[in-house]
């Protein structure tokens, strides 16, 4: 950066070429562009252009009931759906003021840190492949199946996972879901720490990414980042610790950061927060070996679906499921805002309420679009091959972008 | 929680911009403002600079849009002080046609994209944004549709009529 020369407008040499980097670019790991202008291999300048699946996702949950809502924010950030789906659960239980028991608590916790878990796989990895490792994606990736078998066993999907409901989950976890996730508590280990002895110090991964796309925490800040990226500059902000949500404040965790925020960094904090997530989980566990094993929803039947057999052959059920579809419950009149810990960042629901079925305002602070938005100005004097793995270390996924 | 109450910090603000907030509310312990555009600049920036207040993190910017009331459109801000845990939301409502307020990016460069969003869906022109154009939609699209007069579907569709549902 340092030594580039500086060609004045006359300049024959002063010619820069455009690279349209995307929107389908294997390399850019989702649909989205960037148009850079180069010198070279430099990069002198970048405009984003996003929006390619733009959905309209607030605009569509202004017609929506509250219950008809998660199933958009699964399309949110996709390689987490359940973090997304348990933040709007959870920000429609503040409106109405829904108490939790804590056992949904805790298999909410571990739902979400086994969403993380599997977001970070997928960015850890895929960082991987983009310096030219491949073998590291092929072993954390079986995990990731692991995590969406689990998945399967709970709520019966696997990416976008509609998991959960508002009050609660729609059917208690089976006995097949624990022992697929002690199998993984008990598995997975091994080979993350096979992946950390495969990078955390090997030179040429190093050498790839070391001071590459380093961010002070000032800049972090002003461009309001968040997450394991803000967290790799040395800020300690993480929702579940600064704002505990859904009993995190029982659980002993630590919120890995990082010294300059560079891809290194990012990779490390990533890599931390996958031994944090485990020991959560594996504390959730214990938690709920010491509470009653057949509380999966809170006894809120204004608002809770009621299972479909129970609809058919229980007069009471069949009056709340009819109240509940039509929308005849009345709700608070006010707004909320609730955030959760994200795999990518702060998530955030802000939700106006007007006291009917569905929000009168419903907005989504999506930490992938508040985060890219400084690729293009970092990405000057940068190498074209330094930007793409510093896209790949944001992990921007294109629906939480675009939403 | 917080290291000082919503109270101080009302008091604190009050102090300084006497008679320009007016408290909406205090939903689930956010405390709720609402000023005027001619203020907002001046009550961002002394939120953020302010050494004991410390507002450094602007977590939103989106907007929302009452047809019924006189001042159609409002700007809301949210901001977070990481080293006292404490947010707050900052409102300000404008008529529609001349939707006009300064822009935030001077004050936070992660301003930008959120403001562009919000002139993209709700048309709230930002004054002295440095570049206000479209994000999520395409360019050419003249209507501002997170207004609550947009339909959410082409009300020329005739595929889904109730009569074809036996409504």
């Amino acid at each position: 950066m340092q030594n580039h020369p500086v060609y004045t407008d006359n300049d024959p040499q002063n010619e820069l070429s455009t690279l349209n980097l995307g929107p389908t670019h294997p390399a850019t790991h989702g649909v989205f562009q960037n148009v850079l202008q180069l010198d070279g291999e430099r990069i002198v300048s970048g405009v984003s252009t996003i929006g390619y699946i733009h959905r309209a996702f607030e605009k569509i949950a202004e017609h929506r009931p509250f219950y008809q809502i998660t199933p958009l924010t699964d399309r949110l950030n996709y390689c987490s759906s359940p973090i997304n789906n348990m933040g709007w659960h959870m920000t429609v239980e503040k409106l109405l003021g829904i108490e939790m028991p804590k056992r949904v608590d805790y298999l909410r916790v571990i739902v979400m840190e086994l969403a993380r878990i599997s977001d970070h796989i997928v960015c850890n990895g895929v960082l991987g492949v983009d310096t030219g490792a491949f073998t590291g994606f092929l072993y954390m990736m079986e995990y990731r199946e692991a995590i969406y078998e689990i998945y399967e066993e709970v709520c019966g999907s696997r990416l976008t996972t509609n998991i959960g409901r508002i009050g609660g989950f729609e059917r208690n976890f089976n006995t097949i879901a624990f022992d697929k996730l002690r199998k993984f508590l008990k598995t997975f280990p091994k080979t993350l720490k096979e992946f950390e002895s495969l990078f955390n110090r090997n030179r040429i991964f190093i050498d790839r990414t070391r001071d590459v796309a380093a961010v002070t925490a000032e800049d972090a800040l002003s461009y309001s980042w968040s997450g394991p990226i803000l967290r790799a500059t040395g800020v300690d902000y993480d929702v579940r610790a600064m704002n505990p949500y859904s009993s995190y404040e029982d659980f002993e965790f630590e919120v890995p950061v990082g010294t300059n925020g560079d891809v290194y960094n990012r990779f490390l904090v990533r890599n931390e927060e996958m031994w944090q997530s485990l020991r959560i989980i594996e504390q959730a566990l214990a938690k709920l070996e010491k509470e009653p094993t057949d509380i999966f929803h809170a006894d809120v039947p204004d608002f809770y679906l009621p299972p479909k057999e129970e609809v058919y052959n229980n007069m009471e059920a069949l009056i709340y499921h009819f109240k509940i579809v039509m929308g005849e419950v009345p709700t608070p009149t006010t707004e909320v805002y609730h955030s959760v810990e994200g795999a990518n960042g702060e998530l955030g629901f802000y939700l106006v309420n007007d006291g009917g079925r569905s929000p009168y305002r419903l907005h989504f602070r999506r930490p992938s679009f508040i985060n890219y938005q400084m690729y293009a100005p970092m990405s000057r004097g940068m190498l074209l091959s330094d930007a793409i793995i510093n896209m790949s270390s944001l992990n921007v996924i294109a629906g939480e972008l675009d939403a | 929680m917080g290291k000082f109450s919503n109270e101080e910090l009302l008091n604190k603000l009050n102090a300084e911009f006497p008679e320009q907030l007016t408290v909406v509310g205090e939903p689930f312990g956010l405390l709720t403002l609402e000023t005027g555009r001619e203020n907002i600049i001046a009550v961002l920036s002394y939120l953020k600079n302010d050494a004991a207040l410390q507002f450094i993190y602007l977590t939103d910017i989106t907007a929302i849009h009452y047809p019924e009331e006189e001042k159609q459109i409002g700007v809301i801000y949210h901001l977070h002080s990481l080293v006292n845990n404490v947010r707050v939301r900052i409102k300000v409502f404008m008529a529609d046609g001349d939707v006009h307020i300064p822009t935030a990016t001077e004050l936070w460069n992660g301003a930008n994209w959120m403001e562009r969003e919000t002139y993209d869906l709700f048309g709230v022109i930002f004054d002295g944004h440095p570049d206000l154009r479209r994000i999520l939609n395409v360019d050419d699209m003249t209507a501002f549709p997170m207004r609550k007069e947009f339909p959410l579907e082409d009300p020329n569709r005739v595929d889904k009529k109730d009569y074809f549902f036996g409504r």
